[in-house]
Protein backbone atom coordinates (compact mmCIF):
# COMPACT_ATOMS: atom_id res chain seq x y z
CA UNK A 1 0.00 0.00 0.00
CA UNK A 2 1.21 3.38 -0.89
CA UNK A 3 0.40 6.67 0.68
CA UNK A 4 0.45 8.70 -2.34
CA UNK A 5 -2.49 10.17 -4.14
CA UNK A 6 -2.98 8.94 -7.79
CA UNK A 7 -2.42 12.31 -9.25
CA UNK A 8 0.93 12.00 -6.88
CA UNK A 9 2.05 9.06 -8.53
CA UNK A 10 1.16 9.91 -12.29
CA UNK A 11 3.06 13.55 -11.91
CA UNK A 12 6.19 13.97 -13.39
CA UNK A 13 5.87 10.46 -15.74
CA UNK A 14 5.60 13.04 -18.38
CA UNK A 15 3.00 12.76 -21.11
CA UNK A 16 0.54 10.08 -21.82
CA UNK A 17 0.92 10.14 -25.44
CA UNK A 18 -2.61 10.95 -26.06
CA UNK A 19 -3.03 14.70 -25.08
CA UNK A 20 -5.49 16.69 -26.93
CA UNK A 21 -5.59 14.59 -29.95
CA UNK A 22 -8.63 12.90 -29.32
CA UNK A 23 -10.49 15.77 -28.21
CA UNK A 24 -8.94 17.90 -31.26
CA UNK A 25 -10.01 15.00 -33.42
CA UNK A 26 -13.28 15.25 -32.25
CA UNK A 27 -13.22 19.60 -33.47
CA UNK A 28 -12.15 18.83 -36.58
CA UNK A 29 -14.58 16.11 -37.37
CA UNK A 30 -17.47 18.23 -36.26
CA UNK A 31 -16.43 21.03 -38.28
CA UNK A 32 -15.81 18.91 -41.40
CA UNK A 33 -19.72 17.06 -40.31
CA UNK A 34 -21.26 20.68 -41.09
CA UNK A 35 -21.07 21.13 -44.30
CA UNK A 36 -21.39 17.16 -44.87
CA UNK A 37 -24.60 16.61 -42.92
CA UNK A 38 -26.49 19.25 -44.51
CA UNK A 39 -25.66 18.09 -47.91
CA UNK A 40 -26.48 14.67 -46.36
CA UNK A 41 -29.87 15.32 -44.93
CA UNK A 42 -30.78 17.77 -47.53
CA UNK A 43 -30.26 14.24 -50.12
CA UNK A 44 -32.01 11.82 -47.80
CA UNK A 45 -35.37 14.65 -48.06
CA UNK A 46 -35.13 14.43 -51.32
CA UNK A 47 -34.84 10.56 -51.48
CA UNK A 48 -38.08 10.21 -49.70
CA UNK A 49 -40.07 7.27 -51.20
CA UNK A 50 -37.60 6.96 -53.55
CA UNK A 51 -38.20 3.65 -55.64
CA UNK A 52 -35.01 1.20 -56.51
CA UNK A 53 -34.46 2.70 -59.68
CA UNK A 54 -34.15 6.08 -58.45
CA UNK A 55 -32.01 5.47 -55.39
CA UNK A 56 -29.59 3.29 -57.27
CA UNK A 57 -29.03 5.86 -60.15
CA UNK A 58 -28.91 8.43 -57.34
CA UNK A 59 -26.14 6.91 -55.39
CA UNK A 60 -23.91 6.06 -58.43
CA UNK A 61 -23.60 9.45 -59.66
CA UNK A 62 -19.91 10.41 -58.75
CA UNK A 63 -20.37 13.31 -56.57
CA UNK A 64 -23.10 11.70 -54.76
CA UNK A 65 -20.82 8.28 -54.37
CA UNK A 66 -18.17 10.38 -53.21
CA UNK A 67 -20.44 12.53 -51.05
CA UNK A 68 -21.92 9.59 -49.16
CA UNK A 69 -18.53 7.46 -48.35
CA UNK A 70 -16.97 10.86 -47.33
CA UNK A 71 -20.15 11.68 -44.93
CA UNK A 72 -20.41 8.35 -43.25
CA UNK A 73 -16.88 7.69 -42.70
CA UNK A 74 -16.43 11.18 -40.87
CA UNK A 75 -19.56 10.55 -39.14
CA UNK A 76 -19.01 7.21 -37.68
CA UNK A 77 -15.36 8.45 -36.86
CA UNK A 78 -17.12 11.65 -35.04
CA UNK A 79 -19.59 8.85 -33.58
CA UNK A 80 -16.89 6.55 -32.34
CA UNK A 81 -14.70 9.23 -30.51
CA UNK A 82 -17.74 10.46 -29.08
CA UNK A 83 -19.14 7.80 -27.92
CA UNK A 84 -15.90 7.03 -26.57
CA UNK A 85 -16.01 9.46 -23.99
CA UNK A 86 -19.76 8.28 -23.05
CA UNK A 87 -18.45 4.83 -22.03
CA UNK A 88 -15.29 6.60 -20.48
CA UNK A 89 -18.26 8.45 -18.04
CA UNK A 90 -20.54 5.74 -17.51
CA UNK A 91 -19.17 2.30 -17.05
CA UNK A 92 -17.11 2.26 -14.25
CA UNK A 93 -16.09 -1.57 -14.46
CA UNK A 94 -12.38 -1.80 -15.95
CA UNK A 95 -13.27 -5.03 -17.72
CA UNK A 96 -16.73 -3.76 -19.28
CA UNK A 97 -15.32 -0.56 -20.19
CA UNK A 98 -12.59 -1.99 -22.71
CA UNK A 99 -15.07 -4.34 -23.69
CA UNK A 100 -17.64 -1.69 -24.63
CA UNK A 101 -14.74 0.17 -25.92
CA UNK A 102 -13.53 -2.28 -28.82
CA UNK A 103 -17.79 -3.13 -29.70
CA UNK A 104 -17.94 0.66 -30.64
CA UNK A 105 -15.37 0.25 -32.56
CA UNK A 106 -15.78 -2.84 -34.20
CA UNK A 107 -19.39 -1.70 -34.66
CA UNK A 108 -18.37 1.53 -36.51
CA UNK A 109 -15.59 -0.38 -38.57
CA UNK A 110 -18.37 -2.98 -39.45
CA UNK A 111 -20.55 -0.31 -40.76
CA UNK A 112 -17.83 2.01 -42.67
CA UNK A 113 -16.81 -1.23 -44.74
CA UNK A 114 -21.03 -2.04 -45.49
CA UNK A 115 -21.73 1.42 -45.98
CA UNK A 116 -18.73 1.66 -48.59
CA UNK A 117 -19.00 -1.74 -49.88
CA UNK A 118 -22.70 -0.69 -50.96
CA UNK A 119 -21.90 2.44 -52.78
CA UNK A 120 -19.05 0.97 -54.55
CA UNK A 121 -21.08 -1.45 -55.86
CA UNK A 122 -23.93 1.05 -56.78
CA UNK A 123 -21.41 3.47 -58.38
CA UNK A 124 -19.09 0.87 -60.12
CA UNK B 1 -2.69 2.73 -4.93
CA UNK B 2 -5.02 4.96 -2.57
CA UNK B 3 -8.31 4.80 -4.30
CA UNK B 4 -10.25 7.78 -2.93
CA UNK B 5 -14.07 7.35 -2.83
CA UNK B 6 -14.99 10.88 -4.30
CA UNK B 7 -17.00 11.24 -6.63
CA UNK B 8 -15.58 11.72 -10.31
CA UNK B 9 -17.12 13.40 -13.18
CA UNK B 10 -19.94 13.59 -14.21
CA UNK B 11 -21.63 13.99 -10.17
CA UNK B 12 -24.58 15.78 -11.65
CA UNK B 13 -26.53 15.14 -8.32
CA UNK B 14 -24.46 18.52 -6.53
CA UNK B 15 -26.31 20.68 -8.47
CA UNK B 16 -29.64 22.23 -8.64
CA UNK B 17 -31.45 21.37 -11.83
CA UNK B 18 -31.77 23.47 -14.84
CA UNK B 19 -33.17 23.13 -18.36
CA UNK B 20 -29.71 23.68 -19.88
CA UNK B 21 -28.38 20.03 -18.57
CA UNK B 22 -31.52 18.86 -20.29
CA UNK B 23 -30.15 20.36 -23.34
CA UNK B 24 -26.18 19.08 -22.60
CA UNK B 25 -27.74 15.71 -21.76
CA UNK B 26 -30.25 15.85 -25.20
CA UNK B 27 -26.56 16.47 -27.14
CA UNK B 28 -25.05 13.04 -25.79
CA UNK B 29 -28.75 11.42 -26.23
CA UNK B 30 -29.06 12.86 -30.36
CA UNK B 31 -25.44 11.78 -30.93
CA UNK B 32 -26.21 7.78 -29.93
CA UNK B 33 -28.97 8.22 -31.20
CA UNK B 34 -27.54 9.04 -34.73
CA UNK B 35 -24.98 6.20 -34.66
CA UNK B 36 -28.37 4.34 -35.20
CA UNK B 37 -29.42 6.26 -37.70
CA UNK B 38 -26.19 5.41 -39.78
CA UNK B 39 -26.89 2.06 -39.34
CA UNK B 40 -30.35 2.28 -40.65
CA UNK B 41 -28.77 4.50 -43.14
CA UNK B 42 -26.45 1.61 -44.34
CA UNK B 43 -29.13 -0.48 -43.98
CA UNK B 44 -31.08 1.42 -46.88
CA UNK B 45 -27.39 1.45 -49.20
CA UNK B 46 -26.81 -2.05 -48.46
CA UNK B 47 -30.24 -3.32 -49.23
CA UNK B 48 -30.32 -1.05 -52.55
CA UNK B 49 -26.94 -2.90 -53.66
CA UNK B 50 -28.48 -5.96 -52.76
CA UNK B 51 -31.48 -5.74 -55.04
CA UNK B 52 -34.99 -4.33 -55.59
CA UNK B 53 -36.62 -6.70 -52.88
CA UNK B 54 -34.33 -6.22 -50.07
CA UNK B 55 -34.66 -2.16 -51.01
CA UNK B 56 -39.01 -2.70 -50.96
CA UNK B 57 -38.17 -4.16 -46.91
CA UNK B 58 -36.49 -1.46 -46.15
CA UNK B 59 -39.13 1.06 -47.34
CA UNK B 60 -41.64 -0.84 -45.80
CA UNK B 61 -39.87 -0.26 -43.01
CA UNK B 62 -39.35 3.10 -43.31
CA UNK B 63 -42.92 3.66 -44.40
CA UNK B 64 -44.60 2.24 -41.39
CA UNK B 65 -45.62 4.06 -38.89
CA UNK B 66 -42.92 2.89 -36.10
CA UNK B 67 -40.53 3.52 -39.04
CA UNK B 68 -41.79 6.82 -39.30
CA UNK B 69 -41.65 7.45 -36.03
CA UNK B 70 -37.70 6.33 -36.03
CA UNK B 71 -36.73 8.39 -39.24
CA UNK B 72 -38.27 11.28 -36.94
CA UNK B 73 -36.40 11.07 -34.43
CA UNK B 74 -33.45 10.40 -36.65
CA UNK B 75 -34.12 14.02 -38.42
CA UNK B 76 -34.65 15.74 -35.10
CA UNK B 77 -31.52 14.30 -33.95
CA UNK B 78 -29.58 14.87 -36.67
CA UNK B 79 -30.52 18.41 -36.44
CA UNK B 80 -30.61 19.10 -32.94
CA UNK B 81 -26.72 17.45 -32.79
CA UNK B 82 -25.53 20.10 -35.48
CA UNK B 83 -27.74 23.05 -33.99
CA UNK B 84 -26.20 22.68 -30.56
CA UNK B 85 -22.80 21.31 -32.10
CA UNK B 86 -22.31 24.89 -33.94
CA UNK B 87 -22.96 26.15 -30.09
CA UNK B 88 -20.61 23.64 -28.26
CA UNK B 89 -17.85 25.32 -31.64
CA UNK B 90 -18.21 28.37 -30.11
CA UNK B 91 -17.65 28.04 -26.67
CA UNK B 92 -14.30 26.11 -28.09
CA UNK B 93 -13.65 30.00 -29.39
CA UNK B 94 -14.67 31.76 -26.28
CA UNK B 95 -17.99 33.02 -26.54
CA UNK B 96 -21.13 32.62 -25.27
CA UNK B 97 -20.68 31.77 -21.64
CA UNK B 98 -22.56 34.53 -20.00
CA UNK B 99 -25.47 32.71 -18.48
CA UNK B 100 -27.87 35.00 -20.67
CA UNK B 101 -26.05 34.36 -23.60
CA UNK B 102 -25.83 30.51 -23.04
CA UNK B 103 -29.48 30.45 -21.85
CA UNK B 104 -30.69 32.01 -25.03
CA UNK B 105 -28.27 29.90 -27.26
CA UNK B 106 -29.74 26.71 -25.70
CA UNK B 107 -33.43 28.10 -26.85
CA UNK B 108 -32.11 29.18 -30.51
CA UNK B 109 -30.52 25.27 -30.86
CA UNK B 110 -33.52 23.87 -29.86
CA UNK B 111 -35.86 26.16 -31.89
CA UNK B 112 -33.94 25.95 -34.99
CA UNK B 113 -33.68 21.81 -34.70
CA UNK B 114 -37.66 21.85 -33.92
CA UNK B 115 -38.35 23.98 -37.28
CA UNK B 116 -35.83 22.16 -39.51
CA UNK B 117 -37.23 19.14 -38.65
CA UNK B 118 -40.61 20.34 -39.51
CA UNK B 119 -39.34 21.96 -42.70
CA UNK B 120 -37.34 18.55 -43.88
CA UNK B 121 -40.81 16.44 -43.19
CA UNK B 122 -42.92 18.64 -45.72
CA UNK B 123 -40.16 18.74 -48.16
CA UNK B 124 -39.88 14.70 -47.52
CA UNK B 125 -43.83 14.48 -48.06
CA UNK B 126 -43.82 17.12 -50.96
CA UNK B 127 -41.07 15.09 -52.85
CA UNK B 128 -43.70 12.18 -52.61
CA UNK B 129 -45.99 14.07 -53.83
CA UNK B 130 -48.37 13.90 -50.50
CA UNK B 131 -48.74 17.60 -49.79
Amino acid sequence: MTLRSPVGAARGLGSARAGTQHWWLQRVTAVALIPLSVWLGGALVAMTGADHAHFSAWVARPLNAVGLTLAIGTALYHFKIGADVVIDDYVHSEGLKIASRMANLFGAAVIAAVSAFAVLKLAL
Amino acid sequence: MVTPQRPLSPHLSVYRFQWTMALSILHRLTGLGLGAGLVLLTWWLAAAATGPDAFASVRAFTGSIPGRFVVLGFTFSLFYHLCNGIRHLAWDFGFGYSLRTAHASGWISLMAAIALTLLAWMAGYAARGAL
